[in-house]
């Protein structure tokens, strides 16, 4: 057992609640620094541009983790912020615009621009938004297709490569690289993200969510911060956006569809609602199924002779996944995590019912 | 002519669309769910139709197909609540909005195993029937949708505000705690709005398969449902019709008249017109909370 003495304010919000946990951490990053060495030593890098993407999705995971996990604010048009992302990026490349540059810009243009779509059903009840991003979501591949002349419509666009002064970064020609890149902006990210969490403005996002009437109550202004959040969210959507394309290195009006956007909420939901560890575990999830379930089928044709080729088998395995854990574990990956560590901390003093929620009635939000 | 030809294929798919709304309306308004997988349930209605009715299946006879997969989905749309959303009680609306789209992905999943990805439509006595007047032709089956809508929307009014279960479904719908100490059974009566929602789902499919051609992937159409619902208003039963009528008929006539490629995004654009002018829809149900 530990007990965790706090000495003064300021531990309250540290990063870090005691040396413990830091040296983890530390621990995890020399881990993920030193995992293209061991594909250096077997010499195929195949995998590593797999663990490249996982760490994008969760980029994006996490750019809805803040908006859905820790707002209250359902989106089911995230891939859209990624769609701007990855476009806006692809334009400002092939005008010329260097990549540090056009990098940066693209998730805040994509910022922007969600937040404008946004903000005027930000004002309505959590509903509305997911309805207005369905929309939004449904409608991305048509407007890929009207604005031809800088998407390339349904022909698609090829992506540029990154060229950091002089650096040439393709994921194909320098794997390594474009890992470390991915990764730099990961982590880069979950420090901000950390860090959000413990200003004043992360924690109305969080006031926001757990109440809006308290929240309100205590004078936050529910309309900007929402907005706040929006914008964050569509930003980091858009960075990951931008990072997808080059390591799609093409797009066309189908990439960034309804079933990615939803792919993205599954993603968060299985990982843990409410937790950054959530978005990465529920990205390492969602990269590790398709895999798993090509698998499992090439060994259920040839040991058994069993054809399982049925279409849509992925997305209804995906969502059977998903309502499993949000009726038996609601707090996701990271939650049960959190069960089994409080239990061996506690050990042997954990209840049952640590966790549970307090049940709620329901009082409508209309009013007739 | 050309015009009012359009129109009134318009008021039949509108009225298809208001359908679908008005069983995601019933859910919203009883129990402040939303239940995104209602195009997937107007969908598995039809095919379950089709599984009844059609001949390479069990060829039964149409009118006694109709109220089988009505009672069907009925029953279908009451085990969902008991067997799933029940236990969801109280916790977030997101997440609720996440289990049912997660739900529309089996369902079509299983409607494709089961009855093929292939458009199928609905082998109906009434197929291919017109009635002719003065230049204007109109099928039986879009006379029907309008005329099998409207009976709807009455005997929806008149359950609502005449019959005791009616009355209870609102009252559970404004305050669950205060229902409950009034002796209503909330979850009960939950069940039932989905039952209910389930039957209003199948009567849409079927309506909607006997017009044209059907496959799984048609569930999505769903989502213009929520489009008509959010315009007329959420919770609101004139509302939700209203909504699906005015996409109906915003469709066809977009794409005869407007540039191509509008008719796709002609409702969306109106929801969100709709959203950032008058948010509470056209019949406003909603206030703000105010502490």
């Amino acid at each position: 057992m530990r007990f965790v003495f706090k000495t003064s304010y300021d531990a309250d919000i540290s990063l870090f609640k005691h040396r413990a946990q830091a040296v983890w951490y530390g621990l995890l990053l020399l881990l993920v620094l030193a995992t293209p060495l061991y594909f250096v030593a077997i010499g195929d890098a195949y995998l590593l541009g797999e663990i490249t993407g996982i760490l994008i999705l969760a980029i994006a995971g996490m750019g809805l983790m803040l908006l859905t996990g820790h707002t209250g604010l359902p989106s089911l048009g995230h891939a859209t912020f990624m769609a701007f992302g990855c476009y806006i990026n692809i334009n400002m490349l092939g005008a010329g615009v260097p990549w540090v540059i056009a990098f940066p810009l693209s998730g805040l243009i994509a910022g922007v621009l969600g937040t404008m779509i946004a903000l005027p059903v930000l004002r309505l009840h959590g509903v509305y938004l997911a309805l207005a991003t369905l929309a939004m979501s449904m409608l991305t591949s048509d407007f890929v297709v009207i604005a031809e002349p800088w998407t390339g419509g349904i022909a698609g666009a090829a992506v540029p490569d990154i060229n950091i002064f002089g650096m040439e970064i393709n994921r194909y020609s320098t794997p390594y690289k474009f890992y470390y890149l991915v990764l730099f902006v990961a982590i880069l990210l979950v420090w901000f993200y950390r860090n959000l969490l413990r200003t004043p403005t992360g924690r109305s996002f969080t006031a926001i969510r757990d109440s809006e009437i308290s929240a309100r109550a205590m004078g936050i202004n529910l309309t900007r911060t929402k907005a706040m959040s929006f914008f964050l969210s569509a930003t980091a959507a858009g960075l990951a956006g931008a990072l997808f394309g080059h390591s799609a290195g093409y797009v066309t009006n189908e990439t960034f569809d309804l079933v990615m956007s939803i792919t993205l909420l599954l993603m968060i939901v299985i990982g843990g609602l409410g937790f950054i560890h959530g978005a990465f575990f529920g990205a390492i999830v969602v990269g590790i199924i398709p895999v798993a379930i090509a698998n499992g089928r090439s060994f259920l044709q040839s040991t058994f002779d069993m054809n399982v080729n049925v279409p849509g088998l992925e997305s209804a395995l995906f969502a059977f996944i998903l309502i499993c854990f949000i009726l038996f574990e609601p707090m996701g990956l990271y939650g049960r995590w959190l069960k089994i560590r409080t239990y061996f901390e506690l050990f042997p003093f954990y209840r049952k019912d640590m966790f549970k929620r307090q049940k709620s009635y329901l009082k409508t939000d209309r009013v007739q | 002519m050309d015009f009012l030809q359009l129109v009134i294929s318009g008021l039949a798919n509108g009225c298809v669309y208001g359908l679908i709304a008005l069983g995601f309306v019933l859910i919203y308004k009883a129990t402040e769910a939303v239940n995104f997988a209602q195009g997937d349930f107007m969908m598995l209605g039809a095919f379950v139709c089709i599984g009844f009715t059609n001949h390479e299946y069990m060829g039964l006879n149409f009118w006694l197909a109709v109220p089988l997969s009505i009672l069907v989905m009925g029953i279908l749309g009451y085990l969902f609540n008991w067997g799933i959303l029940r236990h969801m009680f109280g916790q977030s609306q997101t997440s609720i909005v996440i289990l049912t789209i997660a739900m529309g992905f089996i369902i079509r999943f299983f409607a494709g195993a089961i009855w093929s990805h292939e458009p199928t439509s609905l082998e109906t006595p009434f197929a291919g029937q017109e009635i002719r007047s003065g230049g204007l032709v109109l099928g039986i089956d879009e006379v029907l949708i309008v005329v099998v809508t409207a009976v709807l929307t009455l005997a929806f009014y008149l359950f609502f505000s005449r019959t005791r279960i009616g009355l209870a479904m609102q009252a559970a719908s404004q305050n669950q705690l205060a229902a409950y100490y009034m002796g209503i059974p909330v979850k009960r009566i939950h069940s039932l709005v989905w039952g209910l929602s389930g039957m209003v789902a199948a009567v849409a499919g079927i309506l909607f398969a006997s017009k044209g051609a059907i496959d799984p992937s048609t569930g999505l159409l769903g989502i213009k449902a929520f489009a008509a619902a959010a315009i007329g208003g959420f919770g609101s039963l004139p509302g939700a019709l209203l909504g699906g009528l005015i996409i109906g008929l915003v469709e066809p006539l977009a794409s005869r008249y407007g540039p191509p490629g509008i008719s796709q995004i002609a409702p969306y654009a109106i929801l969100l017109l709709i959203l950032i002018f008058r948010p509470g829809g056209i019949f406003s149900q909603t206030q703000r909370k105010k502490v």
